[in-house]
């Protein structure tokens, strides 16, 4: 059993998955649930109060503020929204939602009306109470005339608000949405308190495990422990400060010479150096994150489906996992919903979208065409090695017969001048914790998001039926539909889901992490310890 | 055009350009020879690139980041291009988008700073607190302004670090040209009613010549220095383009783990800078000894 | 008037119209950039609805010659006005410009004064001393380091520095990030290897530029007679082709200095050290244009000073300049 002690070890320290742990487990002839059980024993050691945290963020810019309309990368939303502030619900470990400031949400039978109760006793860091007031402040504060939340957009069908009550509230929409405790779960949807009926952003009184202290925008947030956490025992750290380090060898540094515990976003080009480095433990999250090619399904010649079958057979996504990410994503399969176990209702859709170019000619000979010369406009803006990227798949399509002309467009306004308006670009999704998050925001017809332009009568029934959908078994049925449809017919490569590949000293010990987010769910500081 | 400024003979040599040379070559220390010998081997390296390169610029040709040796003399970079293929397509580029930035910048300035100071007056004041304007913005900044408003194309990355990069040589050119203008010959020149080119180049150019050719040195090197920074920032010269400039961002991590791989372009363009910097040194002894006879 | 006040008043006079042109530049620039702040700062998620939101609170939609003369007017009454970044905020809670730039400008001068303070006496020594051996082995040796501390580029000075004396020998920091309450040796410790390196970028220019001026000198007639008076050569060097070379020596000084205050963003980037140079290239990338004009406006004050500073230097030490016709 010495191999199963030092894999106890390994996975005290962080060094070994669940998964592959239990694998290893199994092979030695232990069932499912005394691996599982011996694993959660060994990796969870018993969390330890106290310590100074140092965080390396790889974001994170001078015109940050406290606004949650403005976390805008993983700086600001983990360091604001997850460390000072909660929702009213969380995305767990394993993908799903748990109540966080509420205690229970309870939907109508059509899903179109929410009652949500409030957990009582949690105080903002004033000393002020949380109530259905605040939370009435906040959801205004978001859908006002004024507002530049992202979340306005999917908080459009919320058509009223109301307390019942100081500890609930209900909410009341025009079409039912059984996936409305996700919607509460974003962080930019974070708690504020209410001063006369306004919800207060500036102050950075939040109700979260740790306290403001000191805030120079572009460098560095100090933050202190929160004595009144409404999470029983938690947070362990005394304090945390998340410092701005956007270049990666900097980073990488400070981590190797013990001036920060943690850092997001490896260098990848040398990460086997980095894993061979004393002290450092790195861990790697496939996230719901993608990188895709938008073809606008409206311009010739996209607007032909053998076209855009051809071409999605005409790029070697492996190569591409291999040679841009050196194997730390995975392929795409033309489906933004990343293969499970991740999101719920996920499907892989067949047959699986790889390269072959005998396919590609097919589909090219299917379209009418013997030849075919297409632009692709790329900039690392779009996602760091965009460029690359596309050098590759004009050597990969060359293959095909398909010449693709790669544009190299400025990073500078790329968002402006190039995504949605030349005819196949670069794009990235930072992904959604549902199925009809994802769908609705950026592929049903004529949202604003759609970036292909594609429009599908029976995709769009699919979807917005399912959204009212409580019965679980059926709604599954019409998700895999959907997804298959936008598989096979889409205008969207989905390249690549990348991997987060963090690092930190060994001296941090933490549970299983939150697959969502890169962070820990964003909310590392609340959830790791010092060992 | 280029080397006008440097090949200008001074009056008191008649003879034959080619004949001169080469006397003042057999006189020439080992660190000059070494200097000119590395010049030209890059000189040669970069216009005959196409021929020297086992491989193509952008070509995809093996697995990544291979060791040295074998097929791959240094090895192969992120993407698996040759990596000395992109040495040797980096000295062309590099090379030649540095020497005619500089020697545009030169042009400009050199010739601008000169009339300045002949001239004086009015014209010396404008031209004067134009040079202020421009150059009191940082020049990084400026020049990533001024690239993400035009584009980031090769000519219009020489253009602009050769406008920006101008108004150092004119202050510098102005400054010294103007402890010339005061002196008894160039007053008399003046006096003669010769015209203002003729005397920028005839009475004060070889009076300059030496601190400008120690500058043009030295302006080389930040020239080259002001590329790879842009493409340290983002711009600068843009992929599948070889710059050495941009290797060295490109692999700079490596570093940190012992990999002496980002050392070959940093190393390219260090030999290159010293070996410049010899012949400008030489040069400058030669002249201050040539003025002896003045 | 004696030539030099005239000389001066009318300089600062002048620099004032510098300060102006430089901020209709900047401005120009600014609004000649694709996009502005609203869709810089949105990226991806800019829908024209959010863009349109962000625009009325900051006042983007207003035409850009009223926000200029906006903008210049409460200058004058001493006020750089409010980040971009701080719309929507409710009053009192606006970001101004002062608090974002004033803690970064201390930064910024306190490096470059550290680099200054090194690297200026070890430029002049080391220059005098290389033209005074000319040709010797110490000349030889010191051009031969300082051209190969300019010749690669700084990132690589810096990433070398970095990895032998934070990542291999643990003296020194590797990250640079102090911020307002960071005490003075705090400072000093954590400023010594981006210093290092600023250092050894500077003092290679500066060295070369006071060997060539004096060495330029030593074959001017009058130094010649010093010589043939059997001067010794450090006196020579000393009396009479120095005074005559500060022309030069002081100019390139000056835009070295001036170099330090305006053009570190590398280093900065490097060792994450919270300065100007930084905060301004964020802030043109966010089209910030409120702080772009200040951190402009710092930075071409800085410049000006200098270059004031030098060229008078030049006219004090040129007796033909200071007793013009």
């Amino acid at each position: 059993m010495y191999d199963l002690d030092r894999m106890k070890g390994m996975a005290a320290k962080g060094k070994v998955s669940r998964r592959d742990f239990v694998q290893f487990a199994l092979a030695l002839g232990l069932s499912v649930t005394a691996a599982e059980t011996m694993f959660v024993k060994a990796a969870r050691s018993e969390p330890k109060r106290g310590g100074f945290l140092r965080i390396g963020g790889a974001h994170g810019s001078t015109t940050d503020t406290l606004d949650p309309s403005n976390y805008l990368d993983t700086y600001s939303q983990s360091v604001f929204g997850g460390y000072m502030s909660n929702s009213l619900t969380f995305i767990n470990h394993k993908g799903e939602w748990e109540p966080d400031l509420a205690e229970s949400l309870e939907p109508s039978d059509d899903a179109a009306q929410w009652v949500v109760r409030l957990r009582k006793g949690v105080t903002f860091h004033d000393g002020k109470d949380f109530t259905s007031e605040d939370v009435i402040a906040t959801t205004n504060f978001i859908r006002g005339e004024e507002s530049k939340s992202p979340v306005k957009s999917t908080l459009e069908s919320v058509v009223e608000v109301k307390a019942d009550g100081p500890h609930t509230v209900i909410f009341k929409m025009s079409a039912g949405n059984a996936d409305f405790p996700y919607v509460l779960s974003d962080l930019l949807y974070c708690m504020l308190p209410s001063r006369d009926g306004v919800a207060d952003w500036q102050s950075g009184v939040r109700t979260g495990a740790f306290i403001l202290e000191n805030f120079e925008p572009g460098v560095t947030c100090k933050q202190k422990r929160n004595p009144n956490y409404h999470w029983e025992g938690r947070p362990y750290f005394d304090e945390v400060e998340s410092l701005v380090l956007t270049d990666v060898v900097a980073r990488t540094n400070a981590l190797t010479t013990g001036d920060i515990h943690y850092m997001n976003r490896c260098d990848l080009k040398t990460l086997n150096l980095l894993e061979r480095t004393q002290g450092v433990v790195v861990s790697e999250l496939t996230g719901f994150g993608h990188l895709t090619l938008p073809m606008l399904t409206t311009v010739a010649p996209f607007d032909d489906v053998n076209v855009r079958r051809a071409l999605k057979h005409a790029i070697n996504r492996q190569d591409i996992v291999d040679k841009i990410f050196f194997g730390h994503a995975t392929p795409g399969n033309d489906n933004p919903i990343p293969p499970p176990p991740s999101v719920k209702y996920a499907t892989v859709p067949e047959p699986i979208h790889v390269y072959d170019p005998d396919k590609a000619k097919f589909y090219l000979k299917e379209a009418g065409l013997s030849s075919l010369k297409v632009d692709l406009s790329m900039a690392d803006a779009a996602f760091a090695g965009a460029v690359d990227t596309g050098v590759l798949i004009r050597e990969h399509a060359a293959a095909c017969g398909i010449d693709v002309n790669v544009v190299r467009e400025p990073n500078d306004g790329y968002w402006d001048n190039v995504w949605l308006k030349k005819p196949w670009s670069a794009s990235y999704w930072s992904g959604r914790p549902t199925v009809d998050w994802m769908f609705t925001q950026a592929y049903l017809g004529g949202v604003a998001w759609n970036e292909t332009r594609w429009t599908n009568a029976r995709f769009d029934e699919l979807v917005n039926g399912a959204r009212a959908e409580l019965d679980d078994a059926k709604r599954g049925t019409m998700y895999a539909e959907a997804q298959q449809i936008l598989h096979d017919d889409g205008g969207q490569v989905v390249l690549v889901f990348r991997n987060f590949v963090d690092a930190h000293s060994d001296t941090l010990a933490h549970n299983e992490v939150a697959v969502n987010w890169e962070i820990d769910g964003l909310k590392l500081a609340e959830r790791w310890w010092f060992a | 055009m280029t080397t006008g400024t440097k090949e200008i003979p001074t009056p008191t040599v008649r003879r034959g350009l080619l004949a001169t040379a080469w006397r003042e070559l057999k006189r020439a220390p080992i660190s000059a020879w070494f200097g000119l010998a590395v010049v030209f081997a890059y000189v040669f390296v970069g216009v005959f690139a196409p021929w020297v390169a086992p491989y193509g610029e952008a070509e995809i040709v093996g697995a990544q980041y291979q060791a040295w040796g074998g097929q791959h003399v240094f090895g192969t970079d992120q993407l698996g291009r040759d990596m000395l293929s992109r040495l040797v397509f980096g000295a062309r580029n590099t090379i030649g988008i540095a020497f005619l930035t500089t020697a545009l910048s030169f042009l400009i300035g050199g010739i601008i700073g000169m009339i300045a100071a002949i001239v004086g007056g009015w014209l010396d004041q404008v031209l004067a607190r134009l040079v202020d304007v421009l150059m009191a913005i940082p020049q990084l900044v400026f020049a990533l302004v001024l690239l993400s408003i035009f584009g980031t194309s090769v000519v219009n990355l020489i253009l602009i670090i050769a406008v920006l990069d101008s108004t150092r040589v004119f202050r510098l050119a102005r400054a010294v040209a103007m402890n010339v203008v005061v002196l008894d010959f160039v007053e008399a020149a003046k006096l003669q009613g010769e015209n203002i080119l003729w005397i920028a180049t005839r009475e004060v150019l070889p009076n300059i010549l030496p601190p400008m050719v120690a500058e043009f040195g030295l302006r080389f090197c930040f020239v080259f220095l002001t590329i790879s920074a842009l493409s340290f920032l983002g711009l600068g010269i843009q992929p599948p383009t070889a710059d050495w400039g941009s290797m060295v961002r490109e692999n700079a991590t490596l570093i940190s783990y012992g990999d002496i791989t980002p050392l070959l372009p940093a190393g390219a363009i260090a030999l290159l800078t010293v070996g410049v910097n010899f012949v400008v040194d030489w040069f400058l002894h030669k002249t201050s000894g040539l003025k002896d006879g003045h | 008037m004696h030539p030099i006040v005239r000389t001066l008043l009318q300089r600062v006079s002048l620099s004032v119209a510098t300060l102006l042109a430089v901020s209709v530049i900047i401005f120009l620039m600014i609004e000649a950039l694709p996009g502005n702040f609203a869709s810089a700062i949105l990226g991806q998620s800019a829908t024209p609805e959010r863009v349109a939101a962000f625009e009325r609170q900051i006042g983007l939609d207003r035409p850009p010659v009223e926000r200029y003369v906006v903008w210049l007017g409460n200058l004058l009454q001493g006020d750089f006005g409010n980040s971009l970044a701080s719309a929507g905020s409710p009053v009192g809670h606006e970001r101004t410009v002062m608090s974002l730039v004033g803690p970064r400008l201390k930064n910024t001068m306190f490096l470059a004064g550290l680099v200054a303070v090194v690297a200026v006496p070890i430029s002049l020594a080391l220059g005098l001393l290389a033209a005074l051996y000319r040709n010797g082995i110490f000349d030889r040796l010191v051009n031969l380091t300082t051209l190969t501390s300019i010749s690669v580029p700084e990132f690589f000075i810096a990433y070398i520095l970095m990895l032998f004396f934070a990542v291999r020998l643990p003296w020194f920091h590797s990250l640079a990030t102090v911020n307002t309450d960071t005490e003075l040796l705090e400072r000093v410790a954590r400023c010594t290897l981006p210093a290092l390196t600023l250092v050894l970028v500077i003092v290679a220019h500066m060295m070369r530029m006071t060997r060539a001026s004096i060495i330029n000198l030593l074959a001017s007639p009058y130094v010649e007679t010093a010589r043939l008076k059997g001067l010794s050569p450090a006196r020579v060097i000393v009396h009479h082709a120095l005074p005559n070379a500060w022309a030069p020596i002081v100019n390139v000084i000056a835009v070295n200095l001036a170099y330090l205050v305006v053009g570190v963003v590398v280093v900065e980037v490097v060792f994450v050290y919270p300065g100007v140079g930084q905060l301004m290239v964020d802030s043109v990338s966010a089209r910030d244009i409120p702080v772009v004009q200040a951190c402009a406006l710092v930075f071409a004050i800085a410049y000006i000073g200098l270059n004031l500073i030098a060229d008078l230097v030049a006219i004090i030490t040129n007796p033909r300049l200071l007793r013009p016709r």
